[in-house]
């Protein structure tokens, strides 16, 4: 089946490309020979050299419409070098990648939407380092988080591309307003301001601080552990978040439960939780699209979710600074010292070093894809955590916001960590504590449960 | 689309073709031994295919079961002590006995009180069909279905839960049904037996019909009515259907995973065996913990299925 088929979806996808290319040049007044470029101008292609007659092929697992903005954003490179990129998105990237490594059949580059598969991918020895080219641009524009994160026992193999944030909590700029509340800058800002909004609106039982669902069917309580994982950025720090990812402390280390219990404040807290929804133990029952609308209605102020929650507050919403919801960065403790972000992105590794192929993994690590992208993607997404990207060139206000927290210097970025444990406990006993623990278990026993079932070997 | 029919035919065309050969190569067996040379050619496929689709996957998830979590390394019992160590999943097994405990004896005295009730009454199919129209609502439709029902809101907002929205119409505090255990367990099994017993009653229904008239009159004259007619009477002569009932949906209820994945996912300790087995093979990447599970299963539905046959057998 998947024979038929691949062929047909990458037509769709090349049909679709060009459809939206041809609406682009009718809205544009300018000459249509400069349409799809940098605008004709490929001075900022000159680098990569003369590339004519040769072909990249790159393997993702983004694919229509997704797909579109970046096959858009590959056209300028085409056209200036005279290359052709040769996309391939696969919804079964995940499974499939090590097999066609494995096969002798991999891709030029490919898309790899997590470290750890990095790691898994270069431990295959199929994988080739990034071009001194590469890495001076990974240098130049990415953080010292991200570049770990794409390199292997401190070698660069992979350049970072697209990311997406977690650290957000959303509110009603209108509500904020009337109550005369502002938004927090600090964790104990955030605190306080729970406190105040509990007093002043927590007297009809049913209006709350906070509103939260850690329901998603057989994943329920994943929401939970971005909460902990934010929560441990922030009061124990990078390296121990690190430790704790990797097991090199205990998954019930007393910073762990810590952590735990400083989200506790909030989480386990029926005077704090759960807005228009009951007490803490609704927590998990309710489905987490469903959590945040509360704001909605008046009965709930806050809601943390990551910056993906924009798409869920259903039509007529309007998100942004003026609009009816907005969101803003969960503060630090310490916002002077570090400003902690978690969420995920994917990276560009290769498996050829032919010129072609580092030039263009060159390109992907550069300021100049990085705006092409974002220049071109209309519908938005096209977060990164390249401080070359100019947020100007954005579709909306939440990749704007995105953006400009891991452009912050202070930024200390981590990947969602469960994604990174072993999945009997990034996707098992983790979720399951989470909604032990706001079932009203202790952080004590339900982090020893964890540690219990991680596997040994 | 056009392709999957293609397919399909095409399937169907080659299963044809080769019975048709099957047949011929039956019908060319002669001699003293035609009989069994022919048996051999009806039985062979089918045997192959048991051994092929259900035995060799039995014998290696068996094998699976004795190695370590992962499915790999060295042979040990490692996932049986996992699974009777772990509190989780002891409590997964409390609750499997609780619902074949449970399930069928309830599906069964409503079943059996629904047909005696209803017996030769005006409305008597009327009432048949409605008890037995959750029989065509699949198990997540049930669920779903249900898990409105039990839906919570806190008391002071408006209810979307019809179990809720009663207690809140007599002045009752709003409950989390499906989070407050072991009451929890007991909300999920309600809704295996509204679709069992419709199952039970049309069974049972059928099989107290079959008694002959002349038994029941012969106890009149000899004097027994009401309980007497019933536990001397009626029940020894519809005990084959009953003990076939109580098989069934006690087999349904080992296996029951629909219900408690679609309605809690097993969370609030109301997880079950099965449940526990798929999230350990499918999204936990520990398929020798979930081999362990499904034998542990299979070893507890192997007893019935046996006391069945038996029964089948002396039955004919």
């Amino acid at each position: 089946m998947r024979r038929i088929t691949r062929p047909i979806a990458i037509a769709g996808v090349a049909a679709l490309t060009l459809g939206m290319a041809a609406c682009s040049g009718d809205g544009d007044t300018a000459d249509p020979g400069t349409d799809g470029g940098a605008g004709g101008d490929c001075s900022a292609y000159e680098a990569y050299g003369d590339l004519e007659g040769t072909e990249v092929s790159v393997y993702t697992a983004i694919v229509a419409p997704e797909a579109d903005p970046y096959i858009e954003s590959f056209k300028a490179f085409e056209e200036c070098t005279g290359a052709t990129i040769k996309y391939e998105g696969d919804k079964a990237f995940a499974e499939q990648i090590s097999v066609r490594v494995q096969g002798g059949n991999a891709p030029d580059i490919a898309f790899v939407p997590q470290p750890g598969m990095v790691q898994t991918l270069v431990a295959t020895g199929e994988a080739v380092e990034a071009p001194a080219d590469t890495v001076s641009n990974v240098d130049e524009f990415f953080s010292e988080d991200w570049k770990n994160y794409g390199s292997v026992d401190g070698t660069l193999y992979a350049a970072p591309l697209g990311a997406s944030v977690k650290s957000l909590v959303w509110y009603s700029p209108a509500d904020f307003a009337d109550n005369g509340y502002e938004v927090p800058e600090t964790w104990d800002d955030m605190m306080s301001l729970t406190d105040q909004i509990a007093q002043d609106h927590g007297e009809d039982g049913l209006t709350k601080p906070w509103c939260v669902g850690f329901g998603d069917g057989a994943a329920t309580g994943w929401v939970g552990t971005d909460w902990i994982e934010d929560t441990l950025l922030r009061t124990a720090g990078g390296d121990v978040y690190d430790q704790w990812v990797a097991h090199e402390i205990p998954f019930n280390d007393p910073q762990v439960v810590e952590a735990f219990n400083t989200a506790g404040e909030i989480l386990t807290n029926d005077d704090y939780v759960n807005g228009g929804l009951g007490d803490s133990k609704t927590i998990s029952t309710t489905a987490f699209p469903d959590a945040g609308l509360q704001i909605l209605d008046g009965t709930c102020f806050l809601h943390r979710q990551a910056s993906f929650y924009a798409g869920m507050w259903g039509e007529g919403v309007e998100v942004g600074p003026e609009g009816d919801v907005w969101a803003f960065y969960l503060p630090a403790t310490n916002p002077e010292e570090a400003k902690p972000v978690t969420g995920g992105g994917d990276f560009a590794l290769a498996f050829d070093d032919r010129p072609e192929v580092q030039a263009f993994q060159t390109f992907l690590a550069s300021d100049t894809w990085a705006n092409e992208r974002a220049r071109v993607s209309t519908a938005g997404g096209a977060v990164s955590a390249n401080s070359g990207l100019d947020t100007e060139l954005l579709a909306n206000e939440v990749d704007k916001l995105s953006v400009e927290m891991l452009q912050d210097e202070k930024a200390v970025f981590r990947f969602d960590g469960s994604d990174l444990m072993p999945s009997a406990v990034g996707a098992g006993s983790f979720w399951t504590a989470m909604v032990d623990w706001v079932g009203g278990a202790s952080a004590e026993d339900v982090t020893k449960s964890v540690e219990d079932t991680w596997p040994t070997s | 689309m056009l392709d999957k029919f293609g397919q399909m035919f095409l399937a169907i065309g080659v299963l044809v073709a080769v019975v048709v050969v099957l047949l011929l190569l039956a019908s060319l067996a002669r001699g003293r031994n035609g009989d069994r040379l022919r048996a051999l050619f009806f039985v062979g496929p089918t045997v192959l295919l048991v051994a092929v689709g259900l035995i060799y996957p039995t014998v290696l998830t068996i094998i699976k079961s004795f190695r370590g979590p992962a499915g790999t390394g060295a042979f040990g019992f490692d996932n049986y002590v996992t699974i009777f160590t772990r509190e989780a999943l002891r409590s997964s097994i409390v609750n499997t006995a609780i619902w074949v405990l449970l399930v069928p004896l309830l599906a069964i005295a409503i079943g059996l009180l629904y047909a005696i009730i209803v017996d030769r009454t005006p409305i008597e199919s009327f009432a048949k069909t409605l008890i037995f129209l959750p029989m065509a609502i699949s198990m997540v439709g049930a669920s779903v279905i249900w898990k409105f029902v039990y839906e919570y809101k806190p008391t002071q907002a408006d209810q979307i839960g019809l179990l809720n929205q009663i207690i809140k119409m007599f002045g009752g505090e709003t409950r989390q049904f499906l989070v407050e255990s072991p009451w929890n367990n007991f909300f999920l099994i309600v809704v295996m037996i509204w679709i069992q017993a419709g199952f039970a009653m049309t069974v049972l229904s059928a099989a107290i019909k079959a008694i002959p008239d002349e038994i029941i009159e012969a106890a009149r004259i000899d004097g027994a009515s009401g309980w007497a007619l019933f536990w001397q009477i009626t029940l020894p002569s519809i005990r084959a259907s009953l003990i076939m009932v109580v098989t069934t949906i006690a087999i349904a209820a080992l296996k029951v995973f629909d219900i408690v994945r679609t309605m809690t996912g097993g969370n609030w300790d109301t997880s079950v065996i099965a449940n526990d087995f798929y999230s350990a093979s499918f999204t936990q990447g520990q398929p020798g913990l979930g081999s362990a599970l499904a034998v542990l299963l299979f070893v507890l539905v192997a007893p019935i299925i046996v006391y069945n046959v038996r029964q089948l057998r002396e039955a004919s």
